[in-house]
């Protein structure tokens, strides 16, 4: 009996950390800036941690200073000059120099972040509501556009230009940095360095309208020589449809007037208003990462596009008939 | 009629109890922060451009600091006096004229020291970021 009061004794007292446990699982994952994969999360990350600890250290200051004088010599008498010196030393300066030095240590940081020199490659990101427009820069000039999906070499510095026609974005990959604003009639510029291969989330971090939350993108951060193999597909045409079915969903996708606002090279279509779908079945989502690709979701999307990102520009065709829908769908989906 | 104070025998000045000079020290933070931070962003965006230095402006913001600190230190040290008002076992938390007046300049110096920390922290960008990057 006494065993089971003792025990619950301990749940009551531990009950807030446990219930509390939970929620640091949210600190791990593709889109945790606790889980740096990159030169400049790190150094974020780092920051993080210096001023948490900054500030632990401050309150454990202030509050040991206040228990001794209130409770550990409570009943002694207290010396004025004494006292005078624990509010001034644990009160004023000593959180004023813990601060400064956090503050300088941010600055000087800062700085670093901003250290332009030294990029090997550049990509302009256009944040559009609520949708990226990602161009690549080619050593021959040339520029590769594609959307909501950035791939990075590792161990690569990379500068963004960042830029947005309609409303403030925020262009943000927790994992690999910082975030920075992308604002109407400006280029703000950033720089990535990631150091570790693999699959990551960014999102905007401005709330820029009512589908803000389902404007996110993925970048994935491949080996060197694989991301130059990645750039070159990606700069060649679409590849023509592979059977009867794709090209029907080609000539609905021209019938239908998807062209006016999309393009696809090598074909007819070469809207600039849209994403760009020459490789669109090869991206990892659908939609600014509102859906998985594959020939189901293209159809939902064609179909019900309001319905699944609200007050979108593109409209729903979800009146054409079935089987052009599902021929367009295929069609897309094929476009790797 | 009855003059203001005339219970209190140790009252200063009715002119003594104005609020202005509490408000001096967190003024002269707030201006030295806009000014810094106007001249900074005509400075980049006029003078050398999002790519410059900020070589030029810190000589500039470095004696707007001076003056600052040295305006803060002043309104400080009127606090200073104005809470020393009275001899030795003067209180400043009664409700009377003389404590009223020893609390605004105890105040008045407290606000200047937070002011003066703030003021310093807001230079220190400077010192720190070179470029208007």
């Amino acid at each position: 009996m006494t065993r089971l009061l003792q025990l619950r004794a301990m749940w009551r007292s531990s009950r807030p950390a446990i219930l509390l446990f939970p929620l640091l699982s949210g600190c791990n994952g593709p889109q945790s800036a606790l889980q740096p994969a990159g030169i400049e999360a790190e150094r974020v990350a780092a920051l993080f941690w210096w001023m948490t600890g900054g500030g632990i250290l401050i309150w454990l200051v202030v509050m040991g200073l206040f228990i001794y004088a209130t409770h550990i010599r409570r009943h002694k008498e207290h010396s004025v000059r004494r006292t005078r010196w624990l509010i001034l030393g644990g009160g004023i300066i000593f959180p004023t120099v813990v601060l400064a030095a956090l503050l300088v240590y941010g600055l000087i940081l800062m700085a670093q972040l901003r250290d332009f020199s030294g990029t090997t490659l550049k990509i302009a990101v256009s944040g559009e509501q609520w949708w990226w427009r990602v161009r690549y820069a080619r050593e021959d000039g040339s520029m590769v556009e594609l959307a909501n999906e950035i791939r990075l070499p590792v161990g690569e510095r990379v500068a963004f230009e960042l830029s947005s026609p309609d409303v403030i974005h925020a262009f943000w990959i927790p994992s690999l940095g910082g975030k920075v604003d992308m604002i109407p009639g400006r280029t703000t510029q950033m720089i990535l360095e990631p150091t570790k291969p693999g699959t990551y989330l960014g999102a905007c971090a401005e709330y820029c309208g009512s589908a803000h939350a389902l404007m996110k993108f993925d970048v994935v951060v491949m080996e060197k020589a694989a991301f130059a193999e990645w750039l070159e597909r990606q700069a060649a045409p679409a590849k023509p449809p592979q059977d009867a079915t794709a090209q029907q969903g080609l000539q609905a996708f021209l019938a239908n007037g998807c062209g006016a606002c999309h393009s696809v090279r090598g074909t007819e279509a070469r809207g600039q208003v849209g994403p760009d779908l020459t490789h669109a079945g090869s991206r990892l989502s659908l939609g600014a990462g509102t859906l998985p690709t594959n020939a189901e979701t293209f159809s939902r999307w064609i179909g019900h596009t309001d319905q699944l990102k609200p007050d979108v520009r593109m409209p729903a065709f979800g009146m054409l008939p079935a089987d052009q829908l599902a021929a367009m769908a295929r069609y897309l989906s094929e476009l790797e | 009629m009855t003059k203001p104070h005339e219970h209190d025998d140790r009252a200063p000045a009715a002119r003594w109890h104005s609020l202005w000079l509490l408000t001096v020290g967190p003024t002269i933070w707030a201006l030295h922060f806009l000014i810094a931070y106007c001249t900074a962003a005509v400075w980049c965006a006029k003078v050398v451009g999002r790519d410059g230095s900020l070589d030029g402006l810190r000589s500039i913001i470095g004696i707007l600091t001076l003056v600052a600190l040295a305006g803060i230190v002043l309104t400080g040290w009127f606090g200073y006096r104005q809470h020393s008002f009275g001899d030795d076992s003067s209180t400043h938390s009664e409700a009377s004229s003389g404590d009223r007046h020893r609390f605004l300049g105890f105040s008045t110096l407290l606000l200047c020291g937070l002011s003066f920390v703030a003021t310093a922290y807001v230079a220190l960008s400077v010192v720190f970021i070179g470029t208007c990057q």
